[in-house]
C-alpha cells in the first residue's frame, strides 16, 4: 500500500503518522480505532453521528456530546496493535512464529550491512511445550548501545528506518517490538536481549516488556553478563506459536533468505532437529545502499507540509534544494513560478493552499529521475552462485535490470532461474519472491510478482503452461525487487502492490531470461531428438540385415554391404530432416 | 480357401520377392518401401451381390525412414520367422509370435498388440491369412449345441474320422476349433441361431430349445472370432440353411457383432470373403422389440451414441440398407438399449417360450 493511501484511508496509517510527527500525543490516535477521539472537537463528531441518523423519524437522543466525551480517550499504538495484530503478520500461530523470526533476522542483517560486517546468523527455535516456543536470533553485528536497547525492543514505532529513504529490509520500526509484544501477550514473558558493541565493552543483558497503555518500555532486568561474542546482538522471545514444515514454514524462510543473501552464513536449529548450516556463496558484502532524499514525484501533500514545517531554512527555494533530490536552482525557480510562491517565502510560514500549489507544480515541471546509487541489488553473479549452491539443475540464468522509478521511488528488479536437473518435472514451478532480500511467503496471488510471472507466455519459451496457472516444469524462479520504499499491500509485508512500472520491469526481466531459457530448452530438445534418431538407426538397421540374411540366405559379406548401404541412405535422409 | 500346406510355395516366393526388392533398393542407395492395404472401414465397400465387405485399393506405403526403421525392422524379422516356419512346417500362435520377438533385442515387442499388428500387416501385405503364414490365432472358438453332427478327423494326419453329435453334450456344448477347414457336417436342422451371450445360450441349451425349434445353437460370446465365422459360413453353405442372429439391442451388438459376422470387418478386408456369413439375418433384439415387448432398458452411453452415429456415417454396410438406418435412428431417438436377457423381466423362460417362437414365425421380417 502506498503511503498516500496509508494516510488517507485505513487505520494503520495513523500509526506511522504518529512516529513521523514525533511524540505529540494528539496526533497519534486520530483515526486509529474509528472512534471520535480528537479532544478539541467532540461536538463536531457528535453532530456527525446525529446527522447520520435517518431524517424522517426523529430518534431519541441516547447521549450528549459531553457524555460521549467521557468515553473518549487516547489509544496507544501498542493497544491498537493488541487488537489488530493480523495487520503485522501475527494472525495465526504458525505465521506468528515466522513473522517473529523474520523481524529479528531483518534487523540483524540490516545492522550488519550498515556496519559493514559480513553477517553470520544463528537462528534457534526451541519447543518448550505444546504450542510454546522460544526463538533466538543472534548476529555478529555492531551491537546496540545500552541506552537504546529498551526503546528498540520495548516501544512500537521506534527506529532509525522510517525516516530514511534507503534500501533496507525493515521499513517502519514496528517489527521486532511487535514480535516482542506478541510474545508478551501470549506468554507474559519479556524479550531477552544480549548485546555487545565491542570486545572492550561489556555485554549487557536486558529483559524488556512494553507498557501497552503508554507504548513505553518497561525494563524488568538489566545486568552485565558474559558472552563469547566480540560484538553482536542476541534476541530471545518466548511465544505461543506452532511449528510446521513445508511452504510458508520457517524452514523455507531460512532457506530462501540464504538464497537472497548469498553473502550471509546461517546456522539454523529447528525444533528437535540437527542444526543446518547455510554457507556463504559469496564472500563480499553487497555494495552499500546510499540513503537518498525524497524525489518530488513521490512526495504526498501531507509529507510536504510537514517537511516545510520542520524546515530550518529561511527561504523556500533553499529548503526545496536541500530536502529533495534532483531539484536544481532552475527547476526550483520554475516550480515556484508556477505555484506563484515567492522564493523568499519562509517554508514554515506557507499556508496550506500555497503548499498545495507547490505540490501541484511538482507535476508540471520536468525533473530528472532520482539517483539510483541508493539501490543494492544482489547482482547476477551472486544470484547464480546462490542458486548453484542450493539447486541441482542443469541450466542457470540471472538478470539484473537497470534501475527504474515508480512514483519518484527508485527500484530495481532481478530475476534468476534454475532449470532441469533434479528439479521436479511434473509440478508447477516454484516462485520465490523477495523484496529487499526478504522472502515473501504469503499472499502470492495478490502480489505483483506473481501477476508478472503469470502474464508471460512461458509456452513460447518451451515450458508447459495452462491458463491462469504457473508454468509446469523443472524450474525455480527467483524474483527480487530492491527499492528505497517497497510498496507492500499491507504492513505485514507479504505482497507487492501492482504498480505498472514495477510489473513492466518484472516482465522485461522475465522475458529476457525466458528467451534464453527457450533457446536452451529447444537446443536440448533438438539434441535429444538427434541422439534418439542416431540411436534408432544404430539399433534397428542390423535387424533388417538379419531378416534379409535369413530370407535371402545372404552371405555375411552381402549382409554387411546391405547394412552399410542402408546406413548411408538413412544418414542422408536424417541430414535432410534436421 | 486354400489350406496352408498347399500354399507353401507361392507364399514363400512372395516373401522372397519382397525381400529381394528391399535388398535391391538398398543396394541402389534408395529407400526401400513396402505397401500395406489400409486396414479400416474407409478401405472397404459393401458388395450386396457378394454379401460381404470388399477391399478398395487403398494402401499405405511404409517407406523406410528414421521414424519407421523400428517397425520396418520388426516386419522384416516377422516375415523371416514366417518363412522359417513354413519351411519347417512349424506353427506359432499369436502369443508364441509375441514371445518370439523377445529374442530380437531392441526390436522386441513390448506388448502383444504390437506383434499382432505386425502379423495383420503381413497378412495384408501378402494377401493371405495368418494360417498360411503358419501363425494361428489364440482366439477361442464359440460353442455349438443342437441338431448337428460334426465329422472331424480322428487324429492329426490320419484319414479316419469321428462323428461328434452336438445333441449329446448334456449341459455342456461342442467347442469350435481354430481350424475348421477340414470339418464336415450332417444335419437336418431348419436354421442356425447365433447368440451373443453365454447366458441365453445356456438357457436355450438347458431346455433343449434346439429340439423344439429343430435348430443349431451357436454361442458367439461377443464379436465372433474368425473360426466361428468360418464354421457358421461353411455349415450354412454346405447344408443350405438360414442363419439368424440374436444379440443385444445396442450399437455394439448390431454394428460390431452382427455386422462382423455377416460381412466381415474393416481390418484385413482381403479375408472377409472367407470369414463372413452373408446369409445371416438379424432376428433381434431390434429397437422395435423394445417397444413391442416393453423391455426394461438402460440409457445409451456416450460411446454407444458415438458408435451408432459412426455406423450411420461411415459404415458402408448400414449405409446400404435403409432399414438399418431407420432402426439406428429409432434407437438414437429412444436413447435406450436393451439386452437379450431383458426378457427375464417378464419371466425366466419368456425368451424361449414366447419371444423366439413369435419371431421365428416370420423370418421375412428380420432385418438384413
Amino acid at each position: 500500500m502506498s503511503k498516500k493511501n496509508v494516510r488517507a484511508k485505513s487505520p494503520q496509517p495513523s500509526l506511522f503518522d504518529a512516529t513521523a510527527s514525533e511524540p505529540e500525543p494528539a496526533a497519534a490516535p486520530v483515526k486509529a480505532a474509528a472512534l471520535p477521539v480528537a479532544p478539541e472537537a467532540p461536538e463536531d463528531d457528535a453532530e456527525e453521528l446525529a446527522a447520520a441518523e435517518p431524517v424522517r423519524k426523529a430518534p431519541t437522543r441516547r447521549a450528549t456530546a459531553e457524555s460521549l466525551a467521557e468515553k473518549q480517550r487516547e489509544i496507544s499504538v501498542s493497544e491498537f496493535f493488541v487488537k489488530n495484530r493480523h495487520l503485522l503478520g501475527f494472525d495465526n500461530k504458525q505465521k506468528a512464529l515466522l513473522t517473529a523470526v523474520r523481524e529479528c533476522v531483518d534487523n540483524s542483517l540490516d545492522a550488519c550491512e550498515e556496519a559493514g560486517i559480513l553477517p553470520e546468523l544463528r537462528i534457534e527455535i526451541r519447543e518448550l511445550a505444546e504450542e510454546r516456543f522460544r526463538i533466538a536470533v543472534e548476529d555478529n553485528g555492531p551491537g546496540i548501545v545500552k541506552a537504546q536497547i529498551p526503546k528498540i525492543f520495548g516501544k512500537l514505532l521506534y527506529g532509525s528506518k522510517f525516516h530514511r529513504l534507503k534500501q533496507q529490509r525493515g521499513q517502519q520500526g514496528i517489527g521486532v517490538s511487535a514480535a516482542g509484544m506478541y510474545g508478551q501477550l501470549t506468554t507474559g514473558k519479556p524479550v531477552t536481549i544480549v548485546s555487545r558493541t565491542s570486545p572492550q565493552a561489556a555485554p549487557h543483558l536486558f529483559e524488556v516488556t512494553v507498557d501497552t497503555r503508554k507504548n513505553q518500555p518497561l525494563v524488568l532486568k538489566e545486568e552485565k553478563t558474559e558472552w563469547e561474542k566480540a560484538h553482536g546482538t542476541r534476541v530471545e522471545i518466548e511465544m505461543e506459536a506452532s511449528y510446521k514444515k513445508g511452504r510458508r514454514s520457517v524452514d523455507d524462510y531460512v532457506e530462501q533468505t540464504a538464497l537472497s543473501n548469498p553473502h550471509c552464513r546461517v546456522l539454523y536449529s529447528p525444533p528437535g532437529q540437527e542444526t543446518i548450516t547455510y554457507e556463504r556463496a559469496v564472500h563480499e558484502l553487497p555494495e552499500e545502499a546510499k540513503e537518498i532524499k525524497p524525489h518530488p514525484y513521490g512526495v504526498e501533500l501531507g509529507r510536504l507540509m510537514r517537511m516545510f514545517q520542520d524546515s530550518q531554512d529561511r527561504h523556500i527555494s533553499t529548503a526545496l534544494k536541500n530536502d529533495f533530490s534532483r531539484l536544481t536552482p532552475k527547476v526550483v525557480d520554475d516550480i515556484l513560478k508556477i505555484a506563484g510562491v515567492s522564493p523568499k517565502a519562509r517554508p514554515r510560514d506557507l499556508d496550506t493552499p500555497a503548499i498545495e500549489r507547490v505540490h501541484k507544480a511538482f507535476t508540471k515541471v520536468k525533473i530528472m529521475a532520482p539517483p539510483t546509487n541508493c539501490l543494492s541489488p544482489v547482482g547476477e553473479e551472486a544470484l547464480l552462485k546462490g542458486l548453484r549452491l542450493r539447486f541441482k539443475a542443469d541450466y542457470y540464468d540471472a538478470v539484473t535490470r537497470p534501475p527504474a522509478v515508480y512514483r519518484g521511488n527508485p527500484f530495481q528488479v532481478e530475476v534468476a532461474l534454475a532449470h532441469g536437473g533434479s528439479l521436479p518435472a511434473e509440478e508447477l514451478i516454484e516462485v520465490f519472491r523477495f523484496a529487499n532480500r526478504v522472502p515473501l511467503q504469503y499472499q502470492a496471488s495478490a502480489c505483483a510478482v506473481t501477476k508478472a510471472v503469470l502474464s508471460v507466455d512461458w509456452r513460447s519459451y518451451g515450458m508447459q503452461m495452462s491458463k491462469g496457472a504457473l508454468p509446469t516444469g523443472p524450474m525455480v524462479l527467483m524474483l527480487h525487487i530492491a527499492s528505497v520504499w517497497v510498496p507492500f499491500t499491507s504492513e505485514s509485508k507479504e505482497a507487492i502492490a501492482h504498480y505498472p512500472e514495477i510489473v513492466k520491469e518484472l516482465r522485461l526481466a522475465l522475458m529476457e531470461v525466458g528467451r534464453r531459457l527457450g533457446l536452451h530448452i529447444r537446443r536440448g530438445k533438438r539434441e535429444a531428438a538427434e541422439a534418439k534418431k542416431r540411436g534408432y538407426i544404430d539399433k534397428f538397421i542390423p535387424h533388417i540385415g538379419i531378416a534379409l540374411k535369413e530370407i535371402l540366405n545372404l552371405k555375411d559379406k552381402e549382409t554387411d554391404r546391405v547394412v552399410a548401404n542402408l546406413k548411408t541412405v538413412l544418414e542422408r535422409s536424417r541430414e535432410n530432416m534436421v | 480357401m486354400a489350406k496352408s500346406g498347399e500354399a507353401v510355395s507361392p507364399v514363400i516366393s512372395q516373401i522372397v520377392d519382397t525381400a529381394r526388392a528391399v535388398e535391391t533398393k538398398i543396394n541402389g542407395l534408395k529407400k526401400p518401401e513396402m505397401k500395406f492395404p489400409l486396414r479400416n472401414l474407409s478401405n472397404v465397400r459393401y458388395s450386396a451381390k457378394k454379401g460381404h465387405f470388399e477391399m478398395l485399393g487403398k494402401k499405405k506405403e511404409r517407406t523406410l525412414a528414421v521414424s519407421t526403421v523400428k517397425s520396418f525392422a520388426q516386419t522384416m524379422r516377422m516375415i523371416a520367422l514366417s518363412k522359417q516356419m513354413i519351411e519347417t512346417d512349424e506353427r506359432a500362435s499369436k502369443r508364441d509370435a509375441y514371445y518370439q520377438t523377445k529374442a530380437w533385442a531392441e526390436a522386441r515387442c513390448d506388448e502383444q498388440p504390437e506383434s499382432d499388428a505386425i502379423l495383420d500387416d503381413i497378412e495384408g501385405l501378402f494377401g493371405v491369412n495368418k494360417e498360411q503364414l503358419c501363425f494361428t490365432p489364440d482366439e477361442h472358438g464359440g460353442l455349438v449345441a443342437g441338431e448337428l453332427v460334426v465329422v472331424d478327423r480322428a487324429e492329426v494326419g490320419s484319414n479316419a474320422t469321428i462323428d461328434i453329435d452336438c445333441t449329446k453334450f448334456g449341459s455342456g456344448a461342442y467347442g469350435i476349433p481354430s481350424d475348421v477347414e477340414h470339418l464336415k457336417f450332417k444335419t437336418k436342422a431348419k436354421f442356425i441361431l447365433c447368440i451373443e451371450t453365454g447366458g441365453i445360450f445356456e438357457r436355450l441349451n438347458r431346455h433343449r430349445f434346439w429340439e423344439k425349434a429343430d435348430c443349431i445353437l451357436v454361442s458367439m460370446a461377443g464379436v465372433p472370432t474368425r473360426s466361428v465365422r468360418r464354421f457358421v459360413r461353411r455349415l450354412a453353405d454346405d447344408k443350405k440353411i438360414p442363419v439368424y442372429v440374436f444379440v443385444d439391442c445396442d450399437p455394439y451388438g448390431i454394428a460390431n457383432i452382427y455386422r462382423t459376422l455377416k460381412v466381415g470387418s474393416g481390418n484385413n478386408a482381403h479375408l472377409n470373403e472367407f470369414f463372413c456369413v452373408p446369409q445371416a439375418r438379424f432376428l433381434g433384439v431390434t429397437p422395435q422389440d423394445i417397444l413391442d415387448y416393453d423391455l426394461p432398458t438402460h440409457p445409451l452411453k456416450d460411446v454407444d451414441i458415438k458408435r451408432a452415429k459412426d455406423a450411420l456415417k461411415n459404415d458402408p454396410f448400414f449405409q446400404h440398407y435403409p432399414e438399418w438406418a431407420k432402426a439406428f435412428e429409432l434407437l438414437l431417438k429412444m436413447g435406450k438399449r436393451a439386452e437379450q436377457q431383458a426378457f427375464a423381466a417378464h419371466s425366466l423362460n419368456y425368451v424361449m417360450d414366447t419371444y423366439l417362437p413369435a419371431k421365428l414365425k416370420n423370418p421375412k421380417s428380420f432385418l438384413p
